[in-house]
């Protein structure tokens, strides 16, 4: 029978998935069956290799920390909310840690029996524990439960089967020109003609009576059948059709199909009987349907000036943001992505070569760096780049340098014309570091990998992620042939990489607390750039160099070919590609949502879910971290 | 009228018979109720138990399926405490009698250790319950968490007259006041503060945390 007691156990427990998809009634069934638990200080809840109990338990006061088996290292600390020693109970095995009180903690413990029926029957339930007993097994990519994890789990309210164009919402005109009965048509058609409208709204005391369109001019008024001096009310189509304003694209479509119609009347509530918001027309709806990344490339190809290319950016923005709410896995959508903003790079070369007078004197490349070439810059950010020419006679050299940085000068501006900002510390092919010969490249290069400092580690970690968006593809490949070999050559390069990629310490060892910034305009925000996303990347670059693999510049690609390089260490590798997308798509959201860069984080703003799928990455960081650590023999340097 | 001993009901004897058995020594395998009653004023001769809520607690446990919640039919009503606990005298809940209310109660406590904040007030009601039902006084050893949680500050913090206020408690435990003023809930917050006194004064024995408790001294109706 339910209690004052099992009311406030199910009162908190809802806030908290997955008890937050149940319904109350089952929650209030399950809360009678849990047992409050006191535990003390540094109190044992169960021990390694103990037997699992016919319980799991959730925190509700306190924190407890889960121990690995020699009771060595904090595996994890869950606090209020969180769930531990469930996995054991599902997997019938042993506990394999040992969970301890951190502080005095009340624990609600569950009974599995009476659990296990909602894992049956409720799928977000069952997607809540793989997610997270991925946390504790650290991969997701474990093959029973393959498929479910690419995406975001959590995305049952649209279902995966929708097209795309299904959820996108139709953008229309909020300026509505409107006019009354009585007005007469020779009025509306001049009005039609100033305003450049194809349809006009006939009101009456502020609602929608009719529309009154070019094609009711024609057939009503221009055969004869109407004089021009006739009233609004004689030609109108009427009643008007009328859908509330948030209409998808599609359900547009189909409206205007069906009742064979070229224009909709959206007002507040759908129906005549409210004000008018917004007219839709055919030609807007093809607007709409125009942004989808096949016409958008289309579209980037055909323009002729970079003035054009700026409002298709802003399409390849809203396709993100649909292609983000609609969980459509990461890999695709960063691929599409950055194929679009390649589309516009490549453009905006070609539309920089028509304004210089001369053709290229030797071929070149234009290379992006740093996330760009990694295909891993979804928002604007800044531009890095680079511009490789082959090589020329000395005495040709400051000639066909001068030739491209004018060029280059030409590109950036462009680029930052449809908004990719001007880099900070000017990586960009308009410097003449940036903007050099193969052999210059290679002679640089070259002096970094020898002897590497900490500003030689830093500028191989922006430079080696280079991608080739436009131009040469042989100097391209013997460039980093270049850099490959003298790598080999020089192995301790990589020692001084690697603890360039550690140091930024993994957020980790701050379970309870994120690591947030002491000071400046991000006080008491996460960095996730720094934190989070630059050590998995730069381990990543490590990885890839030692294994002498050349083409990879994505993160999560590198850690895949990595995965298959080194099958023991597979399980590692793919939970840090799965790691990388998975903070690639949560600063993407964020950055979408505050108009950022999405770099900084305001943790209070983050549901238990998010904060818990972050913790999860950060496990993985630590790891990799680690495995940095030994294999390139950090310590030697340090 | 109280009853002869050979008149007393069945579930009197099954209690008494229970009592005999005592609790073991060790404290993790005692059995204790904490318990709280909403009552109609503050006076034990003349006003009357509206609800008695009550849990088991048994190493460091309380299963909440084993809560016990009643609410009795009274005769006498006080509207000026329906502003504390909410209980009207014809709720919503379903109401019992006082006799059946008894029944229930000394079903679930059992030869528990019974714990409760200011235990005195709360035994001193269920008694005069009794007593108007014929029934003997409750025979279970009792623990007042105002008193152990005197006990449990260091000397030059104790108060003399070892009075504290549930919400006193509370603040010191921090533990949150939700459900606060009903009976359930008040003896919830009483069963998480009373596992934390005990945390404090990590009694060896039974027999000793009781000793730290002498509760009649201390208890002076407001």
């Amino acid at each position: 029978m339910k209690n004052t007691i099992s009311e406030r156990v199910a009162d908190f427990l809802k806030a908290y998935p997955p008890f937050s998809n149940l319904l109350k009634a089952q929650l209030e069934k399950l809360s009678q069956e849990v047992t409050i638990i006191y535990k003390e200080k540094d109190s044992f809840v169960f021990k390694v290799d103990e037997s699992a109990h016919i319980q799991f338990y959730v925190v509700h006061k306190g924190a407890v920390a889960l121990w690995n088996k020699e009771e060595k290292a904090v595996l994890d600390i869950c606090d209020e909310g969180d769930i531990f020693g469930l996995r054991p109970l599902m997997a019938n095995e042993n506990y394999r840690l040992t969970a301890k009180s951190e502080e005095e903690t009340i624990l609600y413990a569950i009974p599995i029996e009476k659990f296990r029926p909602y894992i049956k029957e409720n799928r977000r339930v069952a997607d809540f524990l793989v997610e997270s007993f991925a946390s504790n097994t650290r991969n997701p990519y474990d093959k029973s439960n393959r498929g479910q994890l690419l995406g975001d789990s959590f995305q049952s309210k649209t279902g995966n089967s929708s097209p795309l164009l299904d959820l996108q919402l139709v953008e229309f005109s909020k300026n509505i020109e409107s006019a009354s009965e009585q007005t007469t048509i020779k009025t509306i058609a001049q009005r039609m003609t100033s305003k450049g409208i194809g349809a006009m709204l006939i009101e009456k005391e502020g609602l929608p009576q009719g529309i009154l369109t070019d094609k009711d001019i024609r057939n009503k008024i221009a055969t004869g059948d109407y004089s021009i001096t006739a009233k609004a009310k004689n030609i109108m189509s009427s009643p008007v059709i009328t859908y509330p304003p948030k209409l998808t694209i599609t359900q547009a479509q189909m409206a205007m199909m069906k009742s064979n119609i070229s224009h909709l009347v959206l007002t507040e509530d759908g129906t005549v009987n409210s004000k008018a918001v917004g007219i839709l027309s055919k030609h807007d709806v093809m607007l709409s349907l125009g942004n989808n990344p096949a016409v958008l490339v289309k579209a980037i190809k055909r323009t002729n000036t970079v003035q054009e290319i700026k409002p298709l950016r802003n399409g390849v923005m809203n396709l993100l943001r649909g292609y983000l709410e609609q969980n459509i896995p990461m890999t695709l959508t960063s691929k599409i992505i950055s194929e679009l903003n390649d589309a516009c790079i490549k453009k905006v070369v070609e539309l920089s070569l028509a304004q210089m007078e001369e053709e290229p004197p030797v071929p070149f490349a234009w290379l992006a760096m740093g996330s760009q070439g990694r295909s891993e810059q979804l928002l604007h950010t800044d531009q890095d780049n680079a511009l490789l020419f082959a090589d020329v006679p000395k005495s040709k050299f400051e000639a066909t340098r001068n030739y491209f940085l004018k060029l280059a000068q030409i590109i950036t501006k462009s680029l930052n014309t449809i908004g990719y900002e001007y880099c900070p510390a000017d990586m960009m092919a308009s410097n003449p570091k940036w903007c050099n010969s193969l052999s210059g490249y290679q002679k640089m290069t070259t002096k970094w990998i020898v002897n590497p400092g900490p500003d030689e580690v830093l500028l191989s970690s922006i430079f080696f992620d280079y991608n080739r968006s436009y131009g040469d593809k042989i100097l391209v490949s013997k460039l980093s042939q270049h850099i490959f070999n003298t790598v080999e050559e020089y192995p301790i390069f990589l020692t001084h990489l690697a603890a360039g990629a550690l140091t930024n310490p993994s957020p980790t060892g701050f379970f309870r607390q994120f690591l947030v910034e002491q000071d400046g305009k991000h006080k008491d925000f996460f960095d996730l750039k720094l934190r989070a996303l630059m050590p998995l990347v730069d381990a990543a670059r490590v990885l890839i160099l030692s294994r002498n693999v050349p083409d990879i510049s994505n993160t999560w690609e590198r850690y895949e070919k990595m995965a298959e390089l080194e099958p023991n260490n597979k399980e590692l590798f793919l939970a840090c590609s799965y790691a990388t997308k998975a903070l690639l798509r949560f600063r993407t959201k964020q950055g979408l949502q505050n108009n950022d860069s999405g770099r900084y984080i305001n943790l209070e703003q983050l549901n238990k879910e998010e904060k818990m799928k972050l913790k999860r990455t950060f496990k993985t960081i630590k790891e990799i971290q680690e495995v940095l650590n030994v294999r390139f023999m950090v310590s030697r340097i340090l | 009228m109280a009853l002869k001993k050979e008149d007393l009901p069945a579930f009197w004897k099954n209690y008494e018979a229970s009592i005999k058995l005592g609790q073991p020594k060790t404290i993790s395998y005692a059995t204790f109720v904490v318990i709280d009653t909403e009552t109609t004023g503050f006076d034990l001769k003349n006003d009357r138990i509206l609800s008695i809520g009550a849990l088991r607690l048994r190493n460091g446990e309380i299963k909440a399926k084993e809560a016990f919640e009643v609410f009795l039919k009274q005769s006498t009503f006080d509207a000026r405490t329906v502003e504390i606990h909410g209980i009207l005298k014809k709720g919503p809940r379903n109401r019992i009698s006082e006799i059946a209310g008894m029944e229930k109660l000394l079903v679930f406590l059992k030869n528990s250790v019974i714990v409760a904040h200011h235990v005195g007030f709360d035994v001193g009601m269920v008694n005069q319950a009794l007593r108007r039902n014929g029934l003997p006084k409750l025979m279970n050893p009792k623990l007042d968490t105002a008193i152990l949680f005197n006990k449990s500050l260091p000397r030059t913090k104790r108060k003399t007259n070892g009075h504290y206020s549930l919400d006193a408690l509370c603040e010191a435990f921090e533990i949150p006041k939700t459900d606060r003023h009903t009976a359930l809930g008040d003896a919830y917050i009483t069963a998480i503060a009373f596992l934390q006194i005990l945390e404090k004064l990590k009694p060896a024995s039974l027999e000793q945390l009781l000793k730290k408790d002498r509760f009649w001294e201390f208890w002076k109706p407001a």
